[in-house]
Formats: structure tokens, sequence, C-alpha cells
């Protein structure tokens, strides 16, 4: 917290905490919305549930171990195999977008990534509702493959793992696109003629040159895709219905339907830590990669 | 068939044959957009042959240059190396390597990574490369950083591993753009005797294109003088400095001290010329056309060309009259500015020694020069 002070150059020293004070605000914020509510969780999760759905405060550890139930099991390998599916389309959608964006003439990119972002101006439940009507048995989707002639009868696609996808990588591409956008754009140019030059043909350019020198990128796209979608809740909700059901609605579920809120919070703890891992995953790969290029 | 009927073996000298040519350009034509950037551009390369391509920013020189490494195709004309045309084939099938101005080395490998990474991609065994990496790392004076990266070397290891990645491939011709333009005055010097004995010593053909003439001179076989898309000039370093084909070249290469005037008529085997902006005598100039008398003209000398002296010389060669403007001391010569005309002032070089006669600013000068050195230029 208290390294903004010392970056300013005006405050230098002891009398740079003078300032201090005007974080208070914000700390205070964190500490008694964020940290306390998030340690009274911890500690639920810890706790056991009482015959009407309230809380009796006995320490067990048994919330964490019935998620090893098959039941669950399923859940949390589903909502990760989603999630990771999501992740690995968005990388093949969204690179060569953001390579075409970070080469394209210097005055086109801020449209292009306008365009990119254009999306989020609308409530992102609007947009999923969008898709409900053009998944669904008699829409768009159904009557444009049925007038190709590619499919005879509908596709189930509404309320299917695959409409789950679907609304995930629309909704999360663009999180995808930004970084590697960055990335790419940061990438000489020259390093790619270079290889190309040295008899690398364009697939072992792309593996060989650009993507560990845009792997920074790479890594912050996946984790900031995967984070949102292994939690989402509303896409699986209504596009997915009860067959696809991920770790967000099993925790609604557990919280608002069958009123076991200390289960809940043990399914919430477990989502942190995934999340958790990710991050870590990125920052140690994000260090490691500036270490390289830094030559240090 | 029969041995009989086989006609009589012809003896075939091989050394009879012209050296090959390992790059034949041939009428290269390349726009970019409304812009002629290589306007019918032909040359060839020899083997061996260290082949600069000089002009200022803009001429075209590099588009030449991709174009040979394939990052471009022309839009008319055929480009051959080692006999192949290579219109259409991808830089990574073509016998070329480029050392990058900027070196473009891999920041995320190391300087042995870097310098394997062609051999690797061509697939040749580890063992190989292992050895062929040593042997190329050894003839740029970097043998001990293999395990270095690139940001973790000066500016002059960095070219040298620009150049240790692009020859240890071997290939027909290694392309040179601007390579010690990055490096600092001293450093160049020391790197263009460097490059030009890795050269002579590899038996590399190289095509270099640079803007610095006084390097292109030091370091090339032969020069080829480029200026808005076109190859005015191919011949060695004092060709063309010595009989540069205009005024451009002229200019180009050099300090060009000019004197604008026309024909006049003949006198002896020779012909006279009249200054227009400067209020000299006629002067004696050698031609080898025979040009019409009052056509205008420019006559073109070197500083190094000039002798200058005191009294008027005994002399029927041409003799210019002037002032010292300025005297300007560089260290081993000497450079005098003598003024010649209202608006000419011509620039020629002393060695500077205390033992010479001394001149200094203000003093009248005769410049003289011996008759066939002074060039002429017609429009």
């Amino acid at each position: 917290m208290p390294d903004h002070d010392r970056a300013s150059p005006h405050a230098p020293g002891r009398s740079s905490c003078r300032s201090c004070w005007l974080a208070a605000p914000g700390l205070l914020w964190m500490g008694l919305l964020f940290l306390a509510p998030l340690g009274l969780v911890f500690a639920i999760s810890f706790a056991s549930r009482g015959t009407y759905g309230g809380i009796v405060w006995e320490f067990t550890a048994a919330n964490y171990l019935d998620l090893l139930h098959p039941l669950y099991g399923k859940i949390l390998g589903q909502s990760l195999w989603y999630a990771s599916l999501t992740t690995a389309i968005c990388f093949v959608l969204g690179f060569p977008l953001a390579y075409v964006i970070a080469r394209s003439p210097a005055r086109w990119q801020p449209v292009l990534l306008l365009l990119v972002m254009l999306p989020f101006w609308t409530n992102f439940l609007v947009r999923t509702y969008a898709w409900m009507i053009l998944l669904r048995q008699d829409g768009l989707a159904n009557r444009f493959l049925m007038g190709l002639g590619v499919v005879d009868a509908p596709l189930e696609l509404l309320y299917t793992p695959t409409a789950v996808v679907i609304g995930l990588v629309y909704g999360y591409l663009p999180f995808m696109v930004l970084p590697l956008y960055v990335a790419v754009e940061r990438l000489d140019p020259l390093l790619v003629e270079a290889a190309w030059d040295l008899y690398a043909s364009r697939w072992s350019v792309f593996t060989r040159v650009v993507v560990p020198l845009t792997m920074p990128g790479i890594v912050g796209g996946c984790v900031l895709v995967f984070i949102p979608s292994i939690g989402a809740f509303i896409t699986p909700d209504l596009l997915g219905g009860a067959r696809s059901m991920m770790i967000g609605n099993l925790i609604q579920h557990e919280y608002l339907v069958v009123r076991d809120w200390p289960l809940g919070s043990a399914v919430s703890f477990v989502l942190m830590a995934i999340v958790m891992a990710a991050v870590v995953l990125y920052y140690r790969h994000a260090g490691r990669t500036a270490e390289t290029l830094e030559g240090r | 068939m029969a041995t009989s009927s086989t006609p009589p073996f012809i003896a075939f000298d091989q050394s009879l044959l012209p050296t090959p040519s390992t790059i034949d350009v041939r009428g290269i034509v390349r726009r970019h957009g409304a812009v002629l950037a290589v306007d019918q551009v032909s040359f060839q390369v020899r083997r061996g042959e260290f082949f600069s391509i000089l002009g200022p920013s803009g001429a075209g020189k590099t588009s030449v240059l991709r174009m040979l490494a394939g990052f471009e195709d022309p839009d008319e004309g055929d480009l051959l190396i080692d006999g192949q045309s290579m219109l259409g084939v991808p830089p990574n099938r073509r016998p070329v390597n480029l050392v990058f101005q900027s070196y473009a080395l891999f920041p995320h490998l190391t300087v042995f990574e870097n310098v394997a990474f062609g051999l690797k991609m061509r697939r040749v065994a580890s063992a190989l490369i292992e050895a062929q990496v040593r042997q190329a790392l050894t003839m740029v004076k970097l043998f001990g950083k293999e395990a270095r990266r690139p940001a973790q070397l000066s500016g002059g290891e960095q070219q040298r591993v620009a150049l240790a990645r692009a020859l240890v491939n071997k290939p027909a011709v290694v392309l040179l753009d601007e390579p010690l333009a990055a490096l600092d005055q001293q450093l160049r010097q020391a790197m263009q005797v460097e490059l030009k004995s890795i050269q002579q010593q590899a038996g590399l053909t190289c095509v270099c294109v640079t803007h610095h003439q006084e390097e292109a001179m030091m370091m090339s076989d032969r020069i080829a003088v480029m200026h808005q898309g076109r190859m005015w000039q191919v011949g060695s370093p004092r060709e063309v400095y010595e009989r540069p084909c205009n005024l451009f070249v002229s200019r180009f290469l050099g300090v060009s001290n000019e004197l604008p005037g026309r024909m006049g008529g003949p006198i002896g085997e020779d012909r006279l010329f009249q200054p227009i902006d400067a209020d000299q005598p006629p002067l004696t100039v050698r031609t080898l056309t025979s040009e019409q008398a009052g056509r205008p003209a420019t006559l073109s000398l070197r500083p190094e060309q000039l002798r200058m002296a005191r009294e008027r010389p005994m002399t029927s060669g041409p003799v210019l009259s002037g002032r010292i403007e300025k005297v300007l001391f560089a260290g081993s010569d000497t450079k005098y500015l003598v003024r010649v005309g209202p608006e000419r002032v011509w620039e020629t070089r002393m060695t500077s020694d205390a033992s010479l006669p001394s001149f200094t600013a203000g003093d009248p000068v005769f410049l003289h020069w011996s008759l066939p050195d002074g060039r002429l230029f017609f429009e």
C-alpha cells in the first residue's frame, strides 16, 4: 500500500506519509465490505447447516469433504472443462483478430478496438437473452442452417453445453483480444521477418517467435477469460438449463434454493482457490518473461 | 547407339568461363502506390564479391534488398539467384540471409540459439549445429558468450551475433542492410575492416545497402549508385569516384567542386570553357566528345585533384584564381575553402605538414590541376 508514496517525486522520505490518510476511505471500504465478509464466508464454510437452513457454529471440515461427492465433482469438472474450452476457443478466435488489429494502420487501431469493446455497451443479461432467441428451435441459427441445407431438422442448440460455451466465448472474447493486442503491438515485426528469412515456415515463425514473445499477453488473455468463465452464472443458467450446471449455479443453488450456506461457502472458496491458482500462474509467467527479455 | 558414332569429345576448360553471377537482377520495377520505388534496375553480383548499393534515403535501395530477401516481389522484371528465378519464392526457401539494420536478434533466445536458428529450421543434425555455431561464433570473435541473451550484449557484440546468424547458414548471398549504421564512429571503423576480412576469409558473396559513401568505398569490390529508384552507375569504388557518370553521382560520392559555364572553341587538341557565374578567364578542358560551342556544361573537380599556389603557376593547364576564405584544421589534413567566384567556393585539402608553406584566410591563391582530371557534365 505505501509504495505509491515512495514513487512520488515531490514527497520523498518521511514527510511522504502526510497524505496517507487520503487512502483511509478506500481502505475502510475494502476492509469493511470486502475483507470482513470474506472472513465471515470463510468461517461459515467450516460451520454446519441447521435443520431449517440456519448456521450452526460447530467447527467441521465436512462441507469440503462433501464436495468430493461425484455429483459435485461432476459440476466442478464440468465447470473446468467449459472454462478451458471457452479459453481455448477465445484464443484461437482472438489471436488472429488481435494480430490483424495490431498490424493495421495506426489510425484504424482505435476504431477496431472500439468495435471489439462495443458489446459491453449493452447489458450482459439482455445480450444473453438475445442468444436464447438466436439458438432456440425456430431461432435464426436453425433457420439459417436449414436454409443453407446443412441440416434437415432444427438442431437442439438451446439448453445444451454447446450453447453455454457459445455464450461464454461470446461474452469474454474481448478480454482475450485486448491483452493479445497489446502483446502483438509490442512485437517487433522485424523479428517475424528475421525468422522467416532464417528458413522458418509460417507455422514455425508462429510457434518459435510470435508465441514466446507474446506469452505475457497470451497468459493474460487466458486468465482474464478463464476466471469469469469458471465462475459464470447467468450464461449457464439461461443457455444451459439444468444439465449444464456450473460452479456459479451450484453456489446460487446452495445459498438460495437449498439454503445450505456452509456448503455454498465451501464451494465459493474452492472456486476462489482455482482462480487464485490461475492468477499465481499468470504472475509467475509474466515475471519470468520480463526477466528474460530484459536480460537479467 | 554405337560408340563409334558418338561425336568426338571436346575438351572444355572450365576456367575459361566468366565468373558465374550469383545474383542476376533483370529490369525489376517496384511501385509503392503511385510512387515508383524501383525503376528498371538491373545488375549482376559475382560469386565472392562485396557489392554495395549506395544512395540517399528514399533511393529505393532497401526495396531492392527486400526483393532479394523475398519480403517483396517486383512488379516487373526477374530476379535470379544461382540461375534460379526467385519470383514467388518465399524468404524461407531462398538461399539468402539478411543482416538487419537493427539486428532483429530474438530476445528470448541465447546467442547460441539465435545463431543456431536457421540450421535448426533446416533440420540439421544437432551435433553438426553445435560445431557450426561454434565455428561461426569463433569467426566473429564471440566464442564463450553463447549463453548470453541479446540484451546482455553491447551494440558491437549484437552486430556480430547478427552476422554469425546469417553466415552460419552458408547462404549463396549475405544481404546487409546498413550493417554498421547503429554503431558509433570508432567501432564502426573497426567493424568495417573486420567485416571485410570475415567476408574474404569465408568467401562470402555480400550485397550491402548503405548511404555511407566512405564505408561503401572501403568495403566494396563494386558499388552501384541509386537515386530516385534508378541505378545510375555500377563500377569499382575508384571508377565511380573518379569517373562519375553524372553530377548526382559526383556529389554523392564526395566533394564535387563545380563551375558552370559554356563550351568555347578548340585550342589545339582541347577546348576552351567559359565559366559563367565566376569572373574567370576561359579554362582549357578536355572532352572525348565534340560538343557544340555554346553548349552549357559544368566542370567538376575533386579536392585532392587541386593544387594550390601563391604565385600563378608556370603551366599551360587550367588555372583559377581565388582567395582563401576559411582554413579548417582537421588533424592529419587541413581543408581550405577558396572563393573562386561571387557564388562559388571550392574546397581543397593539404596534408597538415609543418614543413609545407602555410596559407591563411585572406591569402590570394591560384588553383590548378592536370587537364585530364577536370570532368565535364552536360545537362
